[in-house]
């Protein structure tokens, strides 16, 4: 099924440049700013000229409008003040139509089947106030594949209009809670980064924590309980195929690729000390980078993958440090007060983010690599686990509820917010969730 | 080091004891442990099971917040497991260390590991072979008891005793 839809998108035709934005164009968002006003946007459905096409065509332009509006950045007009129709839409727009509902973007396009059986789709977007097209793009897919390309022409609006890389065309792996808080059922789970087309990647039957994605999404590494032994596997999602990664005495956990795909870095506990070491998946050559009685943990790779951050207890407390790739030069980077964990390279390399507590309240902050800037985003009872989108501008976490004395609360659930520390939604789940993690643009 | 000295005594003095189930079960009281055993009293319950364990002996200990070192209480009663896993020769011990979820999910992972492993070593150290002893860590994975307050983190932050053969 995914296959599928794969392997059709090897068909993608890009005709970006097609309508290259001349140098006048005015409509723009200054994404640094977070209190800016989002930009009204009128995007209308995508003409078909069949009922099929045309309810196609409205799918795709919802899905888009959503996946902008949530990004905080844009404020979609509701179509029922639209003014043009989508008929005369198609041959021309009237720019003093939209100006009149004060949309400063417009989307338009259309969607069809074509006699092969693909589904055909275009769109332009287009500066209302300089009344001229900023890009078109076409693509092919299979009729599956609908919902891709609306991520697709989203992430494209996305970045002609902020500058930046989208992230809507990627897919969230989590950990689905269910069952008693005493013995949580566990389930790996993966879902588009807007919460569709949901499945569980595990049955339940072993505790499954931390899952990660590899740099071509395509495997998943965690950790498994699987026979009451817990430790490190990668999951192959094309095939379902697990594998164990080693065979260490002890526990094998807080596993992470690496930027190039080639290795895993994970904690391996012997004696009841933790240390990082990091495994070649292709000579299964296991080396160990930090060497202490203590709890060296959470490493992730920069994206260049030459530096490795991680939290250790070596200070007296958990806080966070950077070493090189081969376990030199280990130093400190976290000196405010209270405790650091899970340090995470944004895949911009400009900032690590961290949960962070003190005072009985945990937060989720941003560090750039040496220590400096501290910023913290977002807090709450437990809030835990920062994971990026690939742009590096949104960052999706757990929050855990506090549990009152009957027992009610304590539930966890997954959130998304800006790195300017705004826009936080509740990203829905079929169940509770935890431990996200976001993956790369999709290949 | 003067502790564990004390707590060779008690368990020694426990040992001794078993020969006979009352005065084990005074002596026990008197020291303020748990009864190495008292099975035989109980209808129902196995000598050497997991059921006597929790039962007569108490199958846990508790840490303080992020510590795994075992306090005078604690060792008391390891004091006790010992007894017991020398009168079941044929009894293996899991030991599975848990915290509290005022903590990452990974570093508890570790912590958990970290308070098994100190529970082993004590064990190891009293006389118990280790082959007999395995460890395993829940992390903040699976809490005793419910609610956001210091008396269910003092009672989730713990080492526990789970006997198979």
């Amino acid at each position: 099924m995914r296959q599928t839809i794969v392997t059709a998108f090897a068909a993608v035709l890009v005709v970006a440049g097609l309508w290259a934005a001349p140098a006048s164009a005015q409509v723009q968002i200054d994404i640094n700013h977070p209190n800016v006003q989002p930009l009204p946007i009128a995007i209308t459905d995508l003409f078909g000229a069949s009922a099929q096409d045309s309810q196609t065509g409205r799918d795709i332009s919802q899905v888009v409008s959503a996946d902008l509006e949530r990004s905080g950045l844009f404020r979609p007009i509701d179509p029922k003040a639209f003014i043009q129709t989508p008929d005369s839409l198609q041959i021309q727009p009237r720019f003093a139509d939209w100006k009149a509902i004060n949309a400063q973007a417009l989307v338009n396009g259309k969607a069809e089947m074509t006699q092969d059986g693909h589904l055909r789709v275009e769109f332009r977007l287009w500066d209302v106030g300089a009344e001229q097209a900023l890009i078109g793009q076409a693509y092919n897919a299979s009729p599956l594949g609908w919902r891709r390309i609306a991520h697709m022409i989203a992430d494209a609006i996305y970045k002609r209009l902020t500058g930046e890389s989208g992230y809507f065309d990627t897919q969230i792996v989590y950990v689905a809670e269910s069952g008693p808080l005493k013995h949580r059922v566990k389930r790996l789970a993966i879902m588009d980064q807007d919460g569709e087309n949901h499945r569980f990647l595990t049955d339940g039957a072993d505790l499954v924590l931390t899952p990660r994605f590899s740099p071509t999404t395509r495997d998943i590494t965690y950790m498994s309980y699987y026979r009451e032994r817990p430790r490190v596997y990668v999951l192959h999602l094309d095939t379902g195929r697990r594998e164990v990664l080693g065979d260490f005495p002890g526990m094998t956990f807080a596993p992470r690729f690496s930027p190039d795909g080639n290795s895993v870095i994970m904690s391996l506990e012997h004696s009841g000390s933790s240390d990082i070491y990091v495994m070649d998946l292709r000579t299964r050559h296991v080396t160990q980078l930090t060497s202490t009685p203590n709890i060296d943990t959470s490493p992730c790779y920069s994206p260049d993958g030459t530096q490795i951050t991680f939290n250790s207890d070596r200070g007296g407390n958990q806080q966070l440090y950077v070493m090189n790739a081969d376990g030199s030069n280990i130093h400190r980077i976290s000196f405010g007060a209270g405790r650091y964990a899970t340090p995470v390279w944004s895949p911009r390399g400009d900032l690590i983010a961290f949960t962070k507590w003190t005072g009985g309240t945990f937060y989720i902050g941003v560090m750039r690599p040496d220590g400096s800037g501290e910023r913290l985003l977002t807090q709450g009872y437990l809030v835990e686990g920062p994971t990026w989108a690939p742009n590096g501008r949104v960052l999706a976490f757990w929050r855990q509820e506090r549990m009152t004395s009957r027992g009610r609360g304590g539930s966890d659930k997954l959130y998304t917010i800006d790195l300017t520390g705004f826009n936080e939604r509740q990203l829905i789940t079929p169940l509770d969730g935890s431990d996200p993690a976001w993956s790369p643009l999709l290949p | 080091m003067k502790m564990r000295f004390l707590t060779v005594v008690a368990a020694v003095a426990l040992l001794a004891a078993c020969s006979s189930n009352e005065e084990a079960g005074k002596a026990n009281t008197g020291a303020g442990t748990a009864a190495a055993t008292t099975a035989a009293a109980k209808p129902g319950v196995v000598p050497g099971s997991q059921a006597d364990f929790v039962a007569n002996v108490g199958d846990r200990v508790f840490f303080a917040f992020d510590k795994s070192d075992l306090s005078a209480q604690a060792r008391q009663q390891l004091a006790s497991w010992v007894v017991f896993l020398k009168k079941y020769p044929q009894d293996k011990l899991t030991v599975e260390g848990h915290c509290d979820d005022r903590g990452t999910r990974e570093y508890n992972l570790a912590l958990g590991a970290r308070r098994a492993n100190s529970v082993k070593e004590f064990l190891v150290a009293q006389g118990v072979p280790a082959d007999r002893l395995k460890t395993i860590s829940y992390g903040k994975e699976r809490p005793a008891v419910l609610g956001d307050n210091e008396t269910a983190w003092a009672q989730n932050r713990r080492g526990v005793g789970v006997v198979g053969e």
